[in-house]
């Protein structure tokens, strides 16, 4: 798994990308009400906002951490947002890129570095 | 000072406690040389006898609507507002509570809030509503960014049918917004063809009903022309008491209602403080701006009301027309819905059927007059008359004589010589056989 | 039976009270919609005259779906409603920065003159004269109170006036042919001065403020180029304190070319005895329903007139009210030269919110000059007081002396267990609104302590008292304030369901059940 600044993260499998917030971005942003997800088919370039997620405090933009075409989208979000903060990292994914470059992934950190930098944060 | 409770003793005692030694040395933030030490050139307070004494004066020199025959309209409307209406909403509860934040003990607002969005989109036929809005102008401009945002296009066409302040509104956000504005010609005969304009960058047609000369068409065809191509169906009523006679927008396929609310509960005030109404269908309601009240429990399971889906509201996207306009119209809110709430189904129904038979008995007369046209095939409680001479010197000598005939087109509409005749002449509950007459007679006078 | 009052007979929770959920004087009312008999109504109108219709095929078909009451239980329900408010009349309410101070009922009684309440806005010029003197009265007061020699009217509330100044500012620049795209704001900003920047085509740009809370004047500086059209500033700032730089920092930004807007939302703070206009500023708006005591009503209607510099006057949009020869006259639409040819357009449709200017007007004839700085010297002081004995148990974000409200962190709550939230729960419960929580964002669950001018010293020490109770209470007894409030027409409510699963009108086929699901 990889992760943004932006506290997105990556998971890539067979040239899929699934992508999603973090679990200290979901704790930041309190319950989850709303995500809104983007079409299947929209091309987005690392760093374009690619979904939209609101709590009840705030709307945060969710940016692409690489650019791929969105293939999937989790449509379990629609009825229970709540997966978000029950778990951001597994069955709260906001949707699956066809990558379209591997080496992004270069730019983003990995787990420990991630860590290092929310523990920064403070 | 009657409002000011702190005596000199309380300021002494409290300076002793903040261990300061003077009120001055609390500015001490403050330059010495923007500090006034005298008041600054403006009369010094007076009581309540002298400022009611000042402010009836000046309140004297106005020729109110109700005291003379008035057939005035074009997007304000002078109803009979039931006593108890003013009554509820000056009770302090109502009056001085401030925006319901704190839900616990603002459950009076917002259950109040709750029922207004009800009656809203029931009346206006549509999915949902929101808590209100400044007013049906804002509401209007408001609705024409929500369909830039809903289909990511940038253009939008205002029929000439629409309100030409309204107009002047939705035009000026464009012009800073970023997005093009189209207005068609006024369309004082009711005939043009919106649908006509539609293209694949066009967001939305902006249409009123009954249109800004009276005119009542069937939106459907328009509406369908829209969605066809993408495009939304933004409709405008200026005058919400038609809605109880008339088909409702959604009926016809409206996507967004922005409506004037005035005529329900809140009176003529010289143009405000109105009351706006916003309505959509589900599938828009996250795209909606202003506040929302919605439905809920509490810790013991009670069924209870909160501001919700509020993060739209402060919320900064750059890329997208952000609404800050987000306040809603409050106490206005409130004496709309306690009027709607007296009136009922019932009430509605016969008030809508009252305003429009007064002002087809009007239209009749009228027409009797020599030179004096009525424009209008169709209309709810106002339409467009033509006379032989320019409306606004009628008005005006009209005015002189304490009758007050209607708007002259002109005033919104300056320098078109076609619509220098025209005259937006409204009937309302109030308007009487002797107010119809008096205008008849005057206007025979004038026209001889 | 209705489905409401099989949801009472049914019964919930009440506390061990009768199944009505009544306890005492607090009643719970059901939705209008839950009280219709079909036909019922609360107004006797008499039959309309029998006429051929004219509505073009189009009349309405079908019900409507409205409830019938009578104007008993109409009164009755909004009486009850009212009950479960909390409001201005009845208690001490520290927002900060909303200046909930005492509403005038002359100024309810001012508005409701006929001949203010019952004119139409497009009645003839001849017939208004006395409304376009008030309007021509109440500007005056606006310019000479800020030393500016021009007012916008008609903007409905302070955010558009925000939007109405920063439009003004934008003309002016579009008008000299530069095409500036930054705004700079200083962090601790409310958050409708970026979204206005940012809804009319700028970007952005937060400064970050001194450990004193005030600007950092040389930060914004550094940031200032040929491509800023404006600083954005509050004064007092949203942490309660006079930026005494603001003169820097006007000088500054117009030395590039650009305007200084200042957010007049705590103008009670300084009302008669500083003028903005001496300051530097190019645009200002007012809060009518701050400052100049029109009442909040639930949450409007509000009025936010914006005064403005020389500059930026000619681009005022309209309407404009000017004197001619035979008295006033009202331009409402764009002439092609003389005043008003380079209005930016128009924000609101008729005159502005002329209910609200009457009453403004009502207030400011009351205090009179000597009034107003009477106010804010009693508001100042006010606050001062609260922060004053309660600064040994509450944490005052910055030291010194504040203006006309009191900022306050959650240090003092450090290891309590008890949020700022939840004492802002527990305040209620003591019987007060509570302050501004969490807001400005710079400060760590932030409390905001307005307390106004309009309380006498017998109110603020009960508040003062209560606070410090509390404050006491949070060391030892965290569950009293994770529970709170519980004196209340309702507990905490579920905001996470009402926004997952919104349900924002009442539906007929909905059981409108009370009990939880």
């Amino acid at each position: 798994m990889r992760f943004s600044k932006d506290h997105e993260w990556v998971k890539v499998e067979g040239g899929i990308a699934t992508v999603g917030i973090t679990t200290y971005a979901q704790e930041q942003l309190g319950d989850v009400v709303f995500v809104e997800l983007p079409a299947v088919g929209k091309k987005v370039k690392a760093g374009e906002e690619a979904a939209v997620v609101e709590s009840v405090k705030a709307a945060s933009e969710v940016y692409a951490p690489i650019s791929g075409e969105v293939t999937e989208v989790n449509a379990a979000l629609a009825d229970t947002p709540a997966l978000v903060n029950e778990d951001a990292e597994g069955k709260g994914w906001f949707m699956k890129l066809k990558l379209a470059d591997m080496k992004e992934l270069d730019a983003l950190m990995d787990a420990a570095a991630y860590k290092t930098f929310i523990e920064g944060l403070h | 000072m009657r409002y000011l409770p702190l005596t000199p003793d309380d300021r002494r005692e409290m300076l002793g406690a903040i261990g300061a030694a003077s009120v001055r040395d609390l500015f001490k933030d403050v330059p010495a040389k923007v500090w006034q030490s005298r008041p600054v050139d403006l009369p010094m307070h007076l009581g309540e006898l002298e400022v009611d004494r000042a402010l009836s004066a000046m309140a004297a020199k106005n020729i109110a609507s109700g005291q003379v025959p008035s057939f005035l309209g074009a997007g304000a409307y002078k109803h009979h507002v039931p006593s108890s209406v003013d009554h509820l909403i000056q009770r302090g509860e109502f009056l001085t509570a401030y925006t319901p934040y704190q839900p616990e003990i603002a459950q009076g607002t917002l259950q109040m809030l709750f029922e207004f969005q009800t009656q809203v989109a029931l009346v206006t036929g549509m999915d949902v509503a929101n808590a209100s809005m400044y007013d049906g102008s804002t509401a209007t401009a408001e609705a024409v960014m929500m369909a830039g945002r809903v289909t990511r296009r940038n253009r939008a066409v205002l029929s000439g049918g629409l309100h030409p302040q309204y107009r002047d509104i939705v035009e000026t956000h464009g012009k800073y917004g970023g997005f093009k504005v189209e207005s068609l010609n006024p369309d004082p005969e009711g005939k043009e063809d919106a649908a006509a304009k539609l293209g694949d960058d066009v967001s939305c047609v902006v249409v009123q009903y009954p249109s800004f000369f009276g005119h009542v068409r069937d939106l459907k065809p328009l509406a369908e022309a829209c969605h066809a191509k993408g495009a939304l169906l933004v409709v405008v009523t200026t005058e919400i008491v038609s809605l109880g006679a008339l088909e409702s927008p959604g009926a016809m396929g409206a996507d967004i209602v922005a409506a004037e609310g005035q005529s329900i509960g809140n009176g003529l005030n010289y143009g405000g403080p109105y009351v706006g109404l916003f309505a959509t269908r589900e599938k828009f309601v996250r795209q909606m701006p202003g506040r929302l009240s919605g439905q809920t429990v509490d810790g013991d399971g009670r069924r209870g009301w909160v501001l919700t889906l509020s993060t739209r509201e402060q919320h900064i996207r750059r890329e997208k027309a952000t609404s800050n306009i987000c306040t809603n119209a409050g106490l206005c809110a409130l004496a709309f819905c306690i009027h709607m709430t007296l009136l009922g189904e019932a009430g509605l129904k016969r008030l809508a059927a009252i305003n429009h038979a007064k002002a087809v008995q009007l239209a009749d007369k009228l027409a009797g007059v020599p030179g004096v046209s009525v424009v209008n095939q169709s209309f709810f409680n106002e339409f467009t008359v033509k006379l032989p001479k320019p409306a606004a010197g009628v008005v005006d000598r009209l005015a002189a004589k304490r009758i007050l005939a209607g708007v002259p087109v002109s005033r919104l509409v300056p320098g078109d010589k076609d619509l220098a005749n025209l005259l937006l002449v409204a009937a309302t509950e109030i308007t009487t056989d002797q107010d119809m007459d008096a205008l008849v007679v005057a206007l025979r006078e004038d026209l001889r | 039976m209705s489905d409401w009052s099989k949801a009472v007979s049914a019964g919930f929770k009440p506390d061990g009270t009768v199944t009505t959920g009544n306890r005492g004087l607090q009643m719970e009312e059901a939705l209008s919609f839950e009280q219709d008999a079909p036909g019922r109504t609360g107004v006797d109108l008499p039959e309309p005259p029998k006429v051929k219709d004219r509505l073009g095929g189009l009349a309405r078909k079908g019900a409507i779906g409205l409830p019938g009451l009578s104007e008993p239980q109409v009164v009755r329900h909004f009486t009850r409603l009212s009950q479960k408010n909390y409001a201005i009349d009845a208690g001490l309410y520290p927002l900060g920065s909303c200046t909930m101070k005492h509403n005038p009922r002359l100024n309810e009684k001012m508005a409701r003159l006929p001949g203010f309440g019952d004119l139409h806005p497009l009645a003839p010029e001849s017939a208004v004269q006395g409304a376009l003197e008030l309007l021509d009265q109440l500007a005056h007061w606006l310019k000479t109170l800020t030393n500016m020699p021009a007012v916008a009217l008609s903007p409905a509330a302070g955010a558009h006036g925000e939007l109405c100044g920063m439009l003004c500012i934008k003309a002016a620049l579009e008008a000299k042919g530069e095409n500036r795209h930054r705004v700079l704001v200083p962090e601790s900003a409310h958050g409708t001065n970026p979204a206005t920047a940012a809804a009319i085509g700028f970007t952005v740009e937060a400064v970050p403020a001194k450990a004193n809370g005030k600007v950092d004047v040389e930060a914004f500086k550094a940031k200032l180029g040929p491509d800023v059209a404006a600083i954005m500033i509050t004064n007092p700032n949203t942490c309660g304190i006079f930026e005494t730089e603001i003169s820097a920092l006007a000088d500054a930004v117009h030395a590039i070319g650009g305007y200084l807007y200042c957010d007049g939302a705590n103008f009670n703070a300084i009302v008669g005895r500083v003028r903005p206009g001496d300051l530097g500023v190019d645009a200002m708006h007012i809060n009518l329903h701050k400052t100049f005591s029109t009442p909040h009503g639930g949450g409007g209607p509000g009025s936010g007139p914006v005064v403005l510099s020389a500059a930026l006057a000619p681009y005022a949009p309209l309407p404009l009210t000017v004197h001619g020869k035979d008295g006033f006259k009202v331009i409402e639409t764009t002439p092609a030269s003389g005043e008003g040819a380079k209005a930016l357009g128009r924000l609101k449709v008729f005159h502005g919110q002329m209910g609200m200017f009457v009453r403004a007007l009502s207030y400011m004839m009351s205090h009179g000059a000597d009034g107003l700085a009477q106010v804010a010297e009693d508001a100042v002081l006010n606050a001062n007081y609260v922060l004053a004995r309660c600064k040994d148990l509450m944490t005052p974000a910055f030291d010194g002396y504040c203006m006309h409200e009191a900022l306050f962190d959650d240090r003092f709550l450090k290891d309590t267990g008890v949020t700022t939230l939840d004492f802002a729960k527990a305040l209620i419960d003591a019987g007060y609104h509570p302050m501004t929580v969490y807001f400005p964002l710079i400060v760590h669950g932030a409390m905001l302590v307005e307390p106004t001018e309009t309380e006498s010293k017998d109110a603020l020490d009960a508040f003062i008292a209560t606070l410090r109770a509390l404050a006491e209470k949070a060391k030892v007894d965290a569950q009293h304030f994770a529970d709170a409030p519980k004196l209340t027409p309702r507990r905490r409510l579920d905001e996470t369901g009402a926004a997952r699963k919104p349900v924002l009108r009442w539906r007929p086929e909905t059981v409108q059940s009370q009990a939880a699901e």
